[in-house]
């Protein structure tokens, strides 16, 4: 875009608020914030009307030969162009839920959020492997800061737990990330994408990337930090937490196992299955007995992602679509959600589901606003949910019926907790007369829920916004993981459709087998 | 033609073994009134010592021109890197000291003399050829140590450390020294180019042996583990303004002298060490950060946080190749840096009377009595963790990115892996500034020296520091390259 180095000034932008923050009192560091979150937004709208739908791959790049070792590399293809999207229409979002919640030590506070907006966006728009590295594992600081100065009773615990988690988880990818550029000679992430890495090594190096981004995601049965730390942390820390860096796993996966290790991901495939299987059912069944509103929500959202996942390892065109608007879709509507359960737990200053009843009476409006997020988290046709778990699945489907089938039973469960939750806050009668005296939505949240809202709305009824920016992309990774695609199981029954040389011969070797077992019984 | 050549190589030695001369006929004619003096003067002899080592590194002197005194010494790049970051651990020490002695009085001009003479010391020591002159080097440096260990004499904690240090340290020697005799007699020689040449051949059991206690010798001088176990104590005890030199200046000679050793002399048997030091390695990043753990003093916690960076210092070593013995130096001058902000925040930690606080239990809630110190520490503890953006972890990544050069792929996982286990003691910390309740002990005022200094070392390791990554590769290059030198 005529020379403007725009994802470099989206990553500064924040990066001065941050610095201000640091120094200013409490209510010229929320106004800074916000400022600096609505510039960003602004600049991310730039980048998107900017963005050529159908052009080259990667815009917007950028190169700065400033490190050893490295390279200051930024560039973005629609994928990338989309959750970078997602954050900056979140991260003002944020700072409004913060707005009257925190008040001790506002400045820091601000000051780690607009340090993890740039490192967010630092994640999606790198284009060096190690940069990206970089971004990836210094997101843990300030989320540890968050989760520890600001959260709930138990937050020295999460916070610990959240660090070493996914620190653990990642520290093995930066040494396959090592052998990767001593490999290929190169740290550029668009050539490593084309480079066919030795199988038996893809092997290893799969491993090694699922061990941080299975950590990141959280794939079950590596989930256990994600309730402990929504539950502690304050809720706009929930709200970039389930929106935002969850996605990162996401985005590992479609960024570099699948394009960079094709082969290893096809072997892998019936692990991920399995895992997501898992983590759909249990997660969703552990989602139901749940007492506290934000656990049961950091429950649905390991079962979502589990969608993500079986989706992104369809190896075709409609899984991996369907699991990028699941992931977008999710951003916003958990986010809506930990937001709506944070403005009762403004009021109340508990989750406690036992304690709300009724909330239709007193507050209509925020009724009206979390039926819309629940029914787009239990995935009703005409929001965004729908679109995103439709199309997961049904990608999926081809692969696999039995993946299909059981995942799908995620949809009726998540239908069970979410609308069970929402009969217990929202219906019913009045239990207690504090919960029946809360006033309904101000201002400020009116300004928050009507975005998310329509960003639902929009998303579930014309998708094709959303989708536009990455077809060219998805296309061209679903060309890189043909070669590789494992059959689906409906191929092996019918033969209907001969993929390869080799499934060619084993289908005639079943047909001889076939003959030989008719000659037999003549 | 030769003597003056010789001369002109061993310059920053005869600078300091002159004017520390005559700085302790002025300490002796002015007393301890004149130690303020002496210690700027010091300062000032230690900085154009810094100045005089530019050129070498700056050319990346290699080769038979830099040979010194017949082969016994040798002025090349890796040794004027080394001392570069050995004089200004002593120029550091120095200027943070005497704010430390003046509150109990105990501030003696013999300080800066002893820094002086155990940082000429540690120069020979980087810049030896021979065992011989190694050992002299090692042994100026380590009496100087072991009188600056036991500085406080009023203080038991401090007796106790100079003795500890100095019965310990006596036995390393020794090991170090039985050592070079056996590989004397059995390669005949005691300059480094003659034992790498009689090495050459199928290795003798005798020599192996002597390899080994060489070695184990070295690995007490670096505190590796298992020959660590002196660290905590002495680190303790110490006077916290020697207990920053000895985390820097002697760490940094000792390591290097071990490199030039393992490398040239021993060069031509890597697989008669590479073993030992992987097993050091792992050893000392393990037992360093579960050691940590249990700590209260935060001293204590810091020697086992040198013990775990030495640990992944050795990986660089074990490589055997030259980008591992650049990526070790540039990992040392992080961590020169990283430790000058450590023990220069926790100088500044004091309480009301402007006693030292050491407990770590104190500084809970430092980030809201003393914002910016708590966000120095901070700094420097996710910074020794290897937490990105932190630059500490660019030392790490050269670690062991040639590890996965040289093949050694398992060993740079399971060390990749234990750093994790050190990431628990450094959050800790962070933890207890950040997010406990403040006990409000730390009160105290610091001068504008520790201020200044700890401003530019935590400039250095914040995200800032990957500016330098140019410039480091380049002086670490020329180091390692005249370091590979042979000849």
């Amino acid at each position: 875009m005529n020379g403007v180095p725009i994802l470099s000034l989206m990553l500064l932008v924040p990066l001065i608020g941050a610095v201000a923050c640091l120094m200013a009192g409490r209510e010229q560091a929320r106004a800074i914030a916000l400022a600096a979150t609505l510039v960003d937004l602004v600049l991310g709208a730039v980048l998107w009307s900017h963005y050529q739908i159908g052009g080259p791959q990667w815009q917007f790049q950028e190169h700065a030969a400033v490190f050893s070792g490295f390279e200051w590399k930024l560039g973005i293809d629609g994928i990338a162009l989309l959750l970078i999207a997602l954050t900056v229409f979140l991260m003002p979002i944020c700072i409004g839920a913060s707005w009257n919640a925190i008040e001790k030590r506002a400045g820091e506070y601000y000051a780690n959020f607009l340090v993890m907006e740039t490192l967010m966006i630092g994640v999606f728009s790198a284009q060096d492997l190690f940069l990206f590295y970089i971004m990836f594992e210094a997101g843990l600081i300030p989320m540890y800061l968050i989760i520890g100065i600001w959260g709930g009773a138990d937050r020295i615990y999460a916070s610990y737990k959240f660090f070493l988690y996914t620190l653990l988880g990642s520290v093995l990818m930066l040494i396959a990330m090592m052998w990767m550029a001593n490999e290929a000679g190169t740290t550029d992430i668009p050539t490593l994408m084309e480079y066919s890495f030795p199988v038996k090594a893809q092997t290893w190096l799969w491993l090694a990337f699922f061990a941080s981004f299975a950590v990141k995601m959280p794939m079950w049965p590596t989930h256990t930090w994600l309730p402990d730390a929504h539950v502690q942390a304050p809720t706009a820390g929930s709200v970039i937490l389930a929106g935002v860096l969850l996605k990162m796993g996401g985005y590992g996966f479609i960024r570099f196992s699948l394009p960079m290790f094709p082969e290893a991901s096809a072997q892998f495939a019936p692990l991920i299955y399995g895992l997501s299987m898992a983590a759909v059912v249990i997660t969703s069944l552990i989602a139901l007995v749940q007492h506290d509103m934000k656990k049961l929500i950091a429950y649905s959202s390991v079962a979502h992602m589990a969608i993500v996942t079986v989706g992104l390892f369809a190896f075709n065109r409609q899984g991996l679509e369907g699991s990028m608007i699941v992931m977008l879709s999710h951003g916003i509507v958990s986010g809506a959600l930990f937001l709506a359960v944070g403005v009762i737990y403004d009021r109340l200053h508990t989750r406690e589901i036992d304690r709300y009843g009724g909330l239709a009476i007193n507050m209509p409006a925020y009724a009206l606003f979390f039926m819309l997020f629940t029914m787009a988290s239990v995935g009703l046709p005409g929001t965004s949910g729908f679109v995103g778990e439709f199309l997961s699945l049904m990608g999926i489907y081809a692969q696999s019926s039995w993946v299909a089938l059981v995942c799908t039973t995620g949809i009726i469960l998540g239908a069970a907790y979410m609308l069970y939750l929402y009969r217990r806050v929202v219906f019913g009668v009045q239990k207690n007369a504090d919960a029946a005296a809360m006033p309904d939505l101000d201002r400020r949240e009116w300004a928050m829920m009507v975005p998310l809202g329509l960003a639902v709305l929009w998303m579930g009824v014309y998708p094709e916004t959303f989708l536009a920016p990455m077809r060219k992309d998805i296309a061209g990774l679903e060309a890189r993981l043909a070669q590789a695609r494992p059959k689906g199981d409906a191929e092996w029954r019918a033969g209907a459709l001969p993929l390869a040389g080799a499934e060619q011969e084993h289908g005639e070797a079943m047909e001889h087998g076939a003959e030989a077992a008719h000659g037999g019984a003549r | 033609m030769d003597l003056l050549r010789s001369l002109a190589i061993t310059g920053t030695e005869e600078v300091l073994s002159v004017s520390g001369l005559i700085l302790l006929l002025a300490a002796a004619w002015g007393g301890d009134k004149a130690s303020r003096v002496i210690s700027i003067a010091a300062v000032a002899v230690l900085t154009v010592c810094a100045v005089l080592t530019v050129p070498a590194l700056w050319h990346g002197a290699m080769g038979a021109e830099t040979a010194a005194w017949g082969g016994q010494f040798k002025g090349d790049a890796f040794a004027a890197f080394a001392k570069l970051l050995i004089y200004v651990g002593a120029a550091v020490t120095l200027i943070v000291a005497p704010a430390f002695f003046e509150r109990t009085g105990a501030m003696r001009a013999e300080f800066p003399l002893l820094v002086l003479f155990a940082s000429m010391g540690m120069g020979m020591m980087v810049s030896a050829t021979d065992m011989l002159s190694l050992y002299i080097g090692l042994e100026l440096n380590s009496l100087a140590a072991y009188v600056l260990a036991a500085f406080l004499r009023s203080d038991e904690r401090s007796a106790e450390a100079g003795l500890k240090y100095f019965v310990l340290g006596s036995l390393a020697s020794g090991i170090l020294l039985y050592g070079v005799s056996l590989t004397y007699g059995f390669t005949g020689s005691t300059s480094f180019a003659g034992i790498r040449e009689a090495l050459s051949g199928p290795l003798s059991m005798g020599a192996t042996f002597g390899v080994v206690f060489v070695l184990a010798g070295l690995a007490f001088k670096v505190s590796a583990a298992p020959f660590h176990m002196w660290t905590p104590d002495v680190y303790e005890g110490a006077p916290t303004p020697v207990t920053t030199f000895f985390a820097i200046a002697p760490k940094v000679a000792a390591l290097c002298l071990l490199m030039r050793v393992s490398l040239d002399a021993f060069g031509t048997q890597p697989g008669a060490w590479q073993q030992i030091v992987i097993f050091v390695a792992l050893l000392s990043i393990v037992i360093g950060a579960l050691g940590a753990i249990g700590q209260d003093n935060i001293k204590r916690l810091l020697a086992y946080s040198s013990i775990n960076n030495v640990g992944f210092m050795l990986i660089g070593l074990a490589c055997t190749t030259q980008a591992g013995a650049s990526a070790m130096l540039v990992y040392l001058l992080i961590y020169v840096a990283m430790s000058v902000a450590a023990f220069v925040a926790v100088l500044m930690l004091r309480d009301e009377d402007g006693a030292p606080v050491e407990s770590i239990a104190a500084m809970a809630g430092l980030s809201t009595t003393r914002p910016m110190l708590a966000l120095a520490l901070a700094a420097v503890m996710f910074s020794l963790a290897g937490i990105p953006p932190l630059f500490g972890f660019w030392g790490k990544f050269l670690v062991f990115r040639a590890a996965v050069e040289a093949n050694l792929l398992s060993l740079a996982a399971i060390g990749i892996a234990a750093s994790v286990i050190g990431a628990f003691y450094y959050i800790k910390v962070v933890k207890v500034m950040y997010f406990d309740e403040a006990a409000n002990v730390v009160r105290g005022k610091s001068d504008l020296a520790q201020r200044v200094l700890l401003f530019v070392s935590v400039v250095a390791i914040s995200p800032l520091g990957y500016r330098l990554t140019g410039a480091l590769d380049v002086l670490a290059g020329h180091a390692a390259a005249a370091l590979f030198h042979f000849g």
